[in-house]
């Protein structure tokens, strides 16, 4: 099983989303998070000073799949959040050790 | 006896002729201080705080309303016990007033016969402008300043720098005796707190990050609806009476506020190219700052074009000035209030209409009232800037005026008063 953290453009969630429901993800972990990477800051402007923002937001998007799931969820993701300009984000991919269903204490890829 | 009976006859009348002219209440101007009174508390709680407090960071933004509420609370105190005798009793050498004249309303009853309305409201209405001004400067200390040293900065300057002022342009003190126009306290409220601002900066020296990055634009935008509101009470209340003067003080006050949130806008929108809100809401002030003095001496066309120049002058001086000069006047205190009133006091003596006010300017011929309103203004100026210095810096000495840098960092709220603006 792996983890599939997203962080993409906001105003890209919501397609995201209909489009992992689509290929059969069933749930996923929403979070507004903030940070820079090549696109840096943006700048702000008030009365007349401009101020830099370090820090830009985003959202993270947290799926746990099957191993045979990961390429097309990546593939899915790729393509509804990209926009081909600097700041489209990133996706990680970490190995998850198990997975537990709190309501029945299910394990492993059945508790996904 | 013939003498005796009419002496006690004459004693007898002038007795009725004065218990006549007691009773003789005007019961329209009544109405409308009472309600102009409550206005101007308005401006301050909770106006002046949401604007500041909206300005300013989300980790200090109680404090600073704070800093509002206390000035208020504060004043009100410091005014009843010697303020308005400083500012209105008898005259001492046109500097001040008798400071225990009116010892806690002592002495003050009966209908004032000038305004028709009681006495007590006058010393009502004059508070809540002792209390906004004080209020007014710790737009500039936000972010840095103790809040045990505001308190005492306020109770101070609340009794040596205002009253004063107020005594020499409306208490009968020297300016008014030069003629200096201020109608509703652009010299007195605005240029004073706006200077004492300034120095107060100076003195209190940078914060760690000095940007202004506002937490609430929303907040700042009710709060300067609410001081545009509350600025009827302001403005039209000090025509001290239900009438003609009120009526146009209030068309003046909205006009000027109304072209110069425009002013502010297109100047920023060119120079910074975007038309904000905050700048907007800020243009909103400087408007209503510069209509001040103005407010009842000027026509329509003088209320236009008092807006149309303070507004971008105060941009300017917001925008470019402060980053030149690098002091950190937090929340633009010197920049709107000190500018836009510097404007205001002398574009009066430019504009005023002697339809209007009964006063003509530079543009009917009076040269000479320019000259008179910049002695007003300079002198308040220097009486300002000398004495908050000497304020700030013996507080300095004794009780300190900054937090720790790591306070500053945390924020005021937690540091200081053990609360959090925003909790999830």
């Amino acid at each position: 099983m792996k983890k599939i953290e997203a962080i993409i453009k906001p105003f890209k969630l919501d397609e995201v989303k209909d489009a992992l429901v689509e290929i059969g993800i069933g749930g996923m972990t929403v979070t507004e998070v903030k940070g820079f990477g090549q696109q840096k800051g943006h700048t702000e402007i008030y009365r007349g000073t401009e101020y830099v923002i370090d820090f830009l937001p985003k959202v993270k998007i947290e799926v746990v799949v099957k191993d045979e799931d990961v390429e097309k969820v990546v593939e899915t993701i790729v393509k509804t959040a990209q926009t081909g300009r600097v700041g489209d984000g990133k996706i990680f991919i970490l190995p998850v050790e198990d997975v537990v269903r709190i309501r029945t204490g299910e394990r492993g890829e059945k508790a996904i | 006896m013939r003498g005796v009976l009419s002496l006690i006859i004459l004693l007898g009348l002038s007795g009725l002729g004065l218990a006549a002219e007691e009773a003789k209440l005007d019961t329209g101007n009544t109405a409308w201080m009472l309600v102009a009174s409550a206005l101007v508390v308005f401006m301050t709680v909770p106006g002046l705080a949401l604007f500041y407090g909206g300005l300013d960071k989300a980790k200090s933004i109680l404090n600073t309303i704070a800093m509002s509420f206390t000035a208020f609370a504060l004043v009100t105190l410091t005014w009843i016990a010697v303020g308005y005798s400083i500012a209105y009793g008898d005259d001492i050498l046109g500097f001040m007033g008798n400071p225990f004249q009116y010892f806690f309303g002592k002495g003050i009853s009966g209908i004032n016969p000038d305004t028709g309305y009681p006495a007590l409201l006058d010393l009502m209405f004059q508070l809540t402008f002792a209390a906004i001004t004080t209020a007014l400067i710790s737009g500039s200390f936000v972010g840095r300043m103790k809040f045990s040293a505001w308190l005492l900065f306020a109770l101070l300057w609340s009794v040596i720098v205002y009253p004063p002022v107020a005594h020499w342009v409306w208490g009968g003190g020297f300016l008014s005796q030069h003629g200096a126009l201020d109608f509703a306290g652009g010299t007195v409220v605005h240029i004073n707190a706006g200077v004492a601002g300034l120095v107060g900066a100076l003195i209190l020296g940078r914060r760690k990050d000095a940007a202004l990055i506002p937490n609430s634009v929303p907040l700042v935008a009710l709060g300067a609806g609410i001081l545009w509101f509350g600025w009827f009470g302001f403005n039209a209340g000090s025509a001290l009476a239900a009438n003609e003067t009120a009526a146009w003080a209030m068309i003046n006050t909205t006009v000027a506020a109304s072209t110069a949130a425009l002013a502010w806008m297109f100047a920023e929108w060119l120079h910074a190219g975007k038309p904000t809100v905050v700048g907007i809401s800020s243009g909103i002030i400087a408007g209503l700052v510069a209509i001040t003095p103005a407010a009842g001496f000027v026509n329509l066309v003088g209320a236009v074009l008092i807006g149309a120049i303070a507004a971008p002058i105060a941009y300017f001086a917001v925008a470019l000035l402060k980053p030149k000069f690098g002091y950190d006047d937090a929340l633009d205190v010197f920049g709107i209030h000190g500018m836009a009133g510097i404007v205001g006091a002398v574009l009066t003596g430019v504009f005023a209409d002697p339809s209007v006010g009964g006063t003509p300017g530079l543009i009917y011929g009076n040269v000479k009232q320019v000259f008179v309103q910049l002695v007003g203004v300079v002198v308040t100026m220097v009486y300002s800037a000398v004495l908050t210095a000497a304020i700030l810096l013996a507080l300095k000495a004794t009780v300190g005026l900054r937090v720790s840098e790591e306070e500053e960092v945390e924020g005021l709220d937690s540091a200081e008063h053990g609360e959090k603006a925003y909790n999830f």
